[in-house]
């Protein structure tokens, strides 16, 4: 049954399938209901990383490595986990720039550099050839081996060039150019999704997996009792035992099994067609959440049937024979023909998967960053006076795929013998790897230049080269063998596989180790040396501040200059056709609330901003700039402008800081402010509570010298005792006036400190007795006792003698006012300063009122018929303070109170 | 007629009382608010200081009033706080009169008597 045109008949059916669900899912995608707007399908696409070299290499590398196969897995289900950091941030970059491809992405970083993307694109083509040629390799292989059935005869490798025509794998390069081409360039819109691609690939992913798995099934099932069976009989086996441990007795097993992880962590990351699928074709960010934990589970089915198979596979075949065929042989020498029919659609699955999304990737960027920035340059070609270069686009990205894929035909042919499946795999794993440092360094590094990133792929390029590709010519006799056994020109130092004496370890490590050195090395180096231009400084800003900035905002602010709408239609509809120009300017109208093409547009920076991303969608970011920049008058930035505009956000940052600052600052202004307005709107009322008490304390006296004044006056016939008396109330209320009057106008001279201090040095004993000597005559009237207790040299005090004397004199009339019958006046030197006592034993004071008693006007409530003016103690303690001292009074009510106060010496 | 004069300076007490016996009235003296209080059911009019111990004028003025024979006598406020506030504030606590200090003795009498004869 397993004849060739049934194989033929087969595999067309199965492309042809492949073909309608692109078709209908295209369809869908029109009809704005996209089939693969799931997490599901999404981490299914992402599952083209697994290729015929998964499907049929891994086995092989098992069978020579046994668990050695595995880096290629681990490294991207570590990758993946950082991917939420990572891959979230590149997928919003590309997301706001429309980014094309992974060298669009490169060349948008590092100020929109033409070069930069072509070199990457020369880089990503060169670098993926050998992969390609895997695929094709795999499936000539695989078709060879089956085609021979019953028979199980491998392809000998037989070094000569077959006339093309003659050759299957040129014939299945040209099938799968034409395919490629129908799924990939389609449509006619060059900037959109393919979304019947993606549908496709995850229905692949599908059928490559089930495929592996039944073979799995069949032999660890079928041929063996289950895995522990199959482990058994390979430990069983001297020849196989030694493969479970694979790092025992291997020179640098470790660092192969560490940079193998960290090739296929790069890999999973920059291969064109994961760039592809994971950021170009993603719908939704947020269908990276599944991906996450979706992608290593794929990754766990499709190896797990990996070791049975490679063991089963070298139990069967006891001869040796091409271990990367095991998967097919397997079942055909069960006579499976059912099964091996699967396997072989499974294989074709991988290798079609890979080849169409790698080529569509590879086509756009060279289409973008390689053709079309040099014919935009070409005045000759007057692409400028061109209506619709929708057709051009699509014509150079169908050119490309049919190149690219007779490239990897002739590399097939030229060096594609001389690797197994797995190793030429990882040569361009290498290859793309050599895009980490400019990709992350992009992304988390603002100091990262163009000439940086160009001197860092060079430099890694050139080891790749000179490392990988030039030994894989060699052996195939293409280059003289002797360049690696000596080499170049005897140069020890030089052999393109022990570089500088490192040897013993696997050529891939080795390689990875020099060019990784030289790509960071000179990124980084140049970068730190040369200064970034304008364009760079903001590409550098808008990229690794992507999730600083507002949506739709991005690089508008960095534009000034003139532009007309027409001339940004025009350029738009060229690239677009009419249909997307429309579109594209009616959505940016409607962010505005307006109508296109009724209201009128205002051709500001935000419309040409949106313009070059529409266009950077179609011919990537370098060219969109040239062509944005051909119908537009603009003014160049400086580095300082950019600088300054970049500055304003983090100044914005910095000023709303300060205000804040301001703010609470002004609080606290108004805070002290309303503090001291209530201070003043308190003095205020105290002061028109003192003019009131004031007021009141003079009409008092002035209500009795009044009233007797006049009833003397009125009344002659008053006489003798009575008129001396209310004589002598008249004399009493008049002084009281007078002494009320002089304490008021010394209570304004001290508060306003114009009032006269003789400072000098006061014996407090001459003063006291003085006071009471003065006094005698009140203390006799009122039959009171004075007992003074005054030790011999107490120190003098620094005071004014007067002052000192005023104050005695108010706290003895007090006393004398209060007391009953005896007072006592004490003097006792303390530390720093003397102390006097006026002790009364009257009805005492409530403690509520002592400290009110110092107060202006303020007497304690039961002693307010003692009439005073009420200024007298408060006079008092402002003159002990004012000389450093304090007042206070100690008093319990019907014990006395004892008035003290202390000045320094 | 009994008059009471509630003040707390003896010697304005004093011409009060003067002069009031001089008119042929019979004078009770009162040195606080509570004294006042006491004393004034038993007089025909009060001449009451505000700024007293214990209770002011003003309290005490409402306190009569608030009674249910309060209505009954006449009250006079002595103060010497003059400000319209003050005479607005003295009238509100039920004062018929309000007088400044100092004051005129004629003039005192004169409206006392007024009061007394309506």
């Amino acid at each position: 049954m397993l004849q060739g045109p049934v194989i033929i008949l087969t595999a067309f059916a199965y492309l042809g399938l492949l073909f309608a669900i692109a078709y209908y899912a295209d369809k869908r995608a029109d009809a704005g209901r996209p089939v693969i707007a799931s997490a599901y399908v999404y981490s299914l696409s992402l599952a083209v990383y697994a290729t015929a070299w998964t499907f049929y290499g891994s086995v092989g590398r098992a069978a020579s490595d046994g668990v050695g196969f595995l880096p290629i897995y681990i490294g991207p289900t570590l990758m993946i986990a950082l991917w939420w950091i990572v891959m979230r941030k590149i997928l919003r970059i590309s997301k706001q720039n429309r980014i094309t491809s992974l060298a669009d992405f490169v060349a948008s970083r590092y100020g929109k550099s033409a070069a930069l993307g072509g070199l990457v694109t020369v880089i990503a083509v060169i670098g993926i050839l050998p992969y390609i040629s895997l695929q094709l390799k795999a499936i000539s292989n695989s078709y060879a081996l089956l085609g021979n059935y019953p028979a199980i005869t491998m392809p000998e490798p037989d070094g000569t060039l077959h006339i093309f025509f003659n050759d299957t794998p040129f014939w299945i390069a040209l099938i799968l150019a034409a395919f490629t081409i129908a799924f990939g360039t389609r449509h006619l819109d060059a900037a959109e999704h393919h979304q019947g691609m993606v549908a496709a690939i995850a229905f692949e992913s599908l059928v490559k997996l089930l495929a592996f798995l039944a073979v799995g099934v069949f032999v660890t099932f079928g041929l063996y009792n289950g895995f522990g069976d199959v482990f058994a009989r390979a430990a069983a086996e001297p020849r196989l035992a030694g493969m479970l441990t694979p790092l025992e007795g291997v020179a640098g097993g470790y660092a192969n099994w560490v940079w193998l992880t960290i090739l296929s962590m790069m890999a999973i990351m920059f291969l064109p067609r994961q760039f592809q699928v994971t950021v170009i074709e993603n719908l939704d960010e947020r269908h990276l959440n599944k991906a996450i934990w979706l992608f290593p589970l794929y990754m766990l089915a499709i190896n797990i049937f990996v070791l049975p198979i490679a063991f089963g596979g070298l139990l069967r075949f006891p001869e040796g024979a091409d271990a990367d065929s095991f998967v097919l042989a397997l079942p055909m020498a069960e006579k499976q023909e059912l099964l091996a029919l699967l396997v072989f659609i499974g294989g074709l699955s991988a290798a079609t998967g890979m080849v169409i999304v790698e080529t569509i990737a590879l086509s756009t960027m060279v289409c973008n960053d390689l053709v079309m920035p040099v014919l935009l340059r070409m005045r000759r070609l007057r692409l400028d006076a061109k209506r619709d270069l929708t057709g051009l686009l699509l014509g150079i990205r169908r050119g490309a795929i049919v190149m690219i894929l007779l490239l990897g035909y002739l590399y097939f042919k030229l060096a594609g013998e001389a690797y197994a499946l797995v190793s030429i795999g990882l040569v361009s794993f290498a290859a793309v790897a050599q895009f980490a440092p400019a990709v992350l360094g992009g992304i988390f590094w603002k100091g990262g230049t163009r000439r940086g990133a160009i001197a860092g792929l060079l430099a890694g390029f050139a080891i790749w080269a000179y490392t990988l590709l030039l030994p894989a010519f060699a052996r195939s006799g293409w280059l003289p063998i002797g360049l690696l056994e000596q080499g170049p020109f005897g140069l020890e130092l030089l052999k393109p596989q022990a570089l500088f004496g490192l040897s013993g370890l696997e050529q891939i490590t080795h390689a990875m180790i020099w060019s990784m050195i030289a790509n960071i090395g000179a990124y980084v180096g140049v970068s730190l040396s040369a200064s970034p231009s304008a364009e760079e400084h903001r590409q550098a800003s808008l990229f690794v501040d992507v999730f600083r900035q507002n949506p739709g905002e991005g690089g508008a602010r960095f534009w000034r200059g003139t532009a007309s709408v027409p001339d940004l239609y025009n350029v738009l509809a060229r690239f677009l056709g009419t249909a997307g120009a429309d579109e594209s300017f009616r959505g940016h109208a409607a962010a505005r609330g307006l109508r296109w093409p009724q209201d009128p547009l205002e051709a500001d920076a935000a419309l040409v901003h949106h313009a070059e991303v529409q266009l950077a969608g179609a011919i990537g970011a370098a060219s969109a700039r040239v062509m944005i920049a051909s119908v537009v008058k603009e003014e160049a930035l400086s580095v300082e402008e950019v600088r300054a505009i970049l500055d304003e956000a983090s100044q914005v940052v910095v000023y709303s800081h300060r205000l804040e600052q301001k703010s609470r600052e002004l609080e606290a202004a108004t805070a002290e402010l309303r503090e001291a307005n209530e201070r003043l709107t308190e003095l205020d009322r105290l002061k028109d509570d003192f003019v009131s008490t004031i007021t009141h304390e003079l009409r008092t006296p002035l209500t009795s010298i009044r009233a007797f004044t006049q009833i003397l006056l009125d009344n002659p016939d008053v006489e003798g005792d009575q008129r001396a008396r209310f004589l002598g109330i008249i004399t009493k209320e008049t002084e009281r006036l007078t002494r009320l009057i002089n304490q008021v106008l010394d209570l304004s001279r001290i508060e306003s400190g114009r009032a006269e201090w003789h400072e000098s040095s006061v014996d407090m004993r001459e003063v006291v007795a003085d006071t009471v000597t003065g006094m005698s005559q009140v203390f006799e009237e009122r039959n009171i006792r004075v007992e003074m207790r005054l030790p011999e040299g107490v120190r003098a005090v620094k005071a004014d003698v007067d002052r000192m004397i005023q104050v005695m004199l108010n706290l003895l009339s007090n006393a004398a006012k209060f007391c009953r019958g005896h007072i006592e006046i004490a003097l006792t030197e303390q530390a720093g300063g003397l102390r006097v006592d006026v002790r009364d034993n009257g009805p005492g004071i409530d403690p509520a009122d002592h400290a009110v008693v110092f107060d202006k006007f303020r007497q304690a409530r039961d002693q307010a018929d003692a009439k005073g003016s009420g200024l007298g103690l408060h006079i008092s303690r402002q003159i002990v303070e004012h000389f450093g001292g304090r007042m206070w009074v100690e008093s319990a009510p019907g014990r006395g109170a004892c008035f003290s106060f202390t000045l320094p010496t | 007629m009994r008059i009471l004069v509630a003040d707390d300076e003896p010697h304005v007490v004093t011409a009060l009382e003067f002069l009031l016996q001089r008119a042929g009235h019979q004078v009770l003296v009162a040195r606080d608010g509570v004294e006042a209080l006491a004393l004034a059911p038993s007089s025909d009019l009060v001449l009451l200081d505000v700024m007293m111990p214990v209770l002011n004028g003003h309290e005490v003025c409402r306190e009569i009033r608030r009674r249910p024979e309060g209505g009954r006598v006449r009250i006079v406020m002595l103060s010497a706080k003059g400000g319209q506030a003050d005479i607005e504030k003295g009238l509100q606590a039920g004062a018929d009169l309000y007088v400044t200090k100092p004051f005129s003795n004629q003039e005192l009498l004169g409206r006392i008597e007024g009061l007394l004869s309506r």
